[in-house]
């Protein structure tokens, strides 16, 4: 393990930390929305925001780099209002991430503020509480071991992201390079002893997170 | 209190529910078979359902006029809403539950003291519990307290004895007569229990199929206290046979 290593590992577990606090306001938000509301477009939001789950990553990769590159519409966005590129930086390793986390956390969002009992929310309300109100204090509260759980899948499959951010980010050392990208490049220029120390951290982080994971998951008892 | 539903109708799927009535009463009981209508009525004086077409009026203040496209929200309806299943927050203390409408209204326009409630329906041995400590009888104590301590203009209870066995009830229904006896609320009482509507209730609206069939004390409704079986005519037949 040397200097390099390190940093790769430690430039890893920030970006899946910041695109997981990126999409966590809006995982929940869009959760809450398709567990309790009805509205017009639900099922097509639902389905769009499930397919980075069955697409070939290097598809939505594919996707990413024409939204985000120098001709895409928040590639544009970016460079006109914070002089900034995306594509080829650490931002598209955590936008990556973020779009491909994403469902994992909504998902798991959305079954927690399932399981509870709308009658819960109501009575909030008629005992005199506004919806703000009734959300941070009984809807949040209850559904928390579900949303951690989903946050800490969400930060797992972050870590372990490949195909899209490879596409979008590129492999360039020190500024793009994850952990699941040095391990590709380790195993391209046959240096697998190396390949697999880094497989070693990944599982033992994998673990952990999946570990977590579960613990939180609030249904695991009935499985 | 005097209850006024003006032309109320709601569909929800193959159950109507039409009503057009007024009555005044301390305590109203709504009672009927299972599917009759009797939750579905207390939802929509609760807010908790908007009605298609009609007006609700509790002592002249309107809660819904579909007509004027009003209705008052939720959080400001002033109802003490006690589900069947009594909705307590299984995260909070007792004392977090009790206090947690307690917390959302002016403490300049409180009525109905803490102390008084506590007192009342004899919790205060239960207050730091979690919910989960509770029994049965205990659980539905709590809920009325919660429910009282919002200082509602208006109680309603869903079946609140309906989960609870024979021995039980027996316990827990003088502590809706001191409810009602001491804090002068009036209440919405739903039940499919003669025997609580005898003993709480001094109005009856009986329902069924979504229409109220009848409208009177309890006493011009049942054969007799003891039997409980309602005098023949009421339904067309006898819910209890």
């Amino acid at each position: 393990m040397n200097a390099e290593d390190a940093q790769v590992i430690g430039f890893t577990l920030a970006t899946a930390a910041l695109s997981t606090l990126i999409i966590l306001p809006f995982g929940i938000g869009l959760a809450w929305l398709l567990a309790r509301a009805k509205w017009p477009g639900k099922s097509l939001v639902e389905t769009v925001v499930a397919m980075p789950l069955v697409m070939p990553p290097v598809a939505t990769g594919l996707i990413l780099l024409n939204v985000l590159g120098r001709h895409g519409l928040l590639g544009i966005g970016a460079r006109k209002f914070f002089g900034t590129e995306i594509v080829f930086t650490w931002k598209a390793v955590v936008a990556s991430m973020a779009v491909m986390s994403f469902p994992f956390l909504v998902r798991a969002s959305r079954l927690a503020f399932e399981e509870i009992n709308p009658r819960l929310e109501q009575v909030a309300r008629t005992l005199g509480s506004g919806r703000a109100r009734v959300f941070f204090g009984i809807t949040l509260p209850l559904a928390a071991r579900g949303l951690i759980a989903g946050t800490v899948w969400a930060f797992a499959r972050a870590l372990g992201e490949f195909g899209a951010t490879i596409l979008v980010a590129g492999n360039i050392p020190g500024r793009t390079t994850t952990m699941a990208i040095a391990i590709y490049s380790d195993i391209q220029l046959g240096d697998e002893g190396h390949a697999y120390q880094l497989l070693g951290v990944s599982a033992v982080l994998a673990f952990v997170a999946v570990s977590l994971g579960n613990r939180f998951f609030p249904w695991g008892e009935k499985r | 209190m005097k209850l006024r539903l003006k032309n109320l109708h709601l569909v929800q799927g193959p159950f109507e529910l039409r009503m057009d009535l007024e009555t005044t009463g301390d305590v109203i009981g709504i009672f009927g078979k299972s599917g009759a209508g009797k939750t579905s009525l207390l939802e929509l004086v609760a807010g908790l359902r908007q009605p298609q077409t009609g007006r609700i009026e509790i002592d002249g203040t309107v809660l819904t006029d579909r007509a004027r496209g009003f209705s008052i929200p939720l959080e400001r309806r002033g109802v003490g809403y006690v589900p069947q299943d009594l909705a307590l927050f299984p995260h909070l203390s007792v004392l977090k539950n009790v206090t947690y409408g307690k917390s959302a209204t002016n403490s300049s326009g409180v009525k109905i003291s803490f102390d008084h409630v506590i007192e009342v329906l004899e919790i205060e041995t239960l207050l730091e519990r979690s919910i989960g400590q509770l029994s049965g009888g205990q659980k539905q104590r709590v809920a009325f307290a919660r429910a009282l301590l919002a200082q509602p203009r208006l109680l309603l209870l869903d079946e609140p004895l309906a989960s609870l066995d024979h021995e039980l009830k027996l316990k827990i229904i003088p502590y809706l007569g001191r409810i009602r006896d001491e804090f002068h609320l009036p209440m919405l009482y739903v039940t499919h229990a003669p025997d609580e509507v005898v003993a709480l209730c001094d109005q009856v609206l009986v329902l069924q199929e979504g229409r109220c069939v009848h409208l009177s004390p309890p006493l011009e409704i049942f054969e007799a206290t003891t039997s409980m079986a309602l005098k023949p005519g009421i339904l067309g037949e006898n819910p209890n046979a």
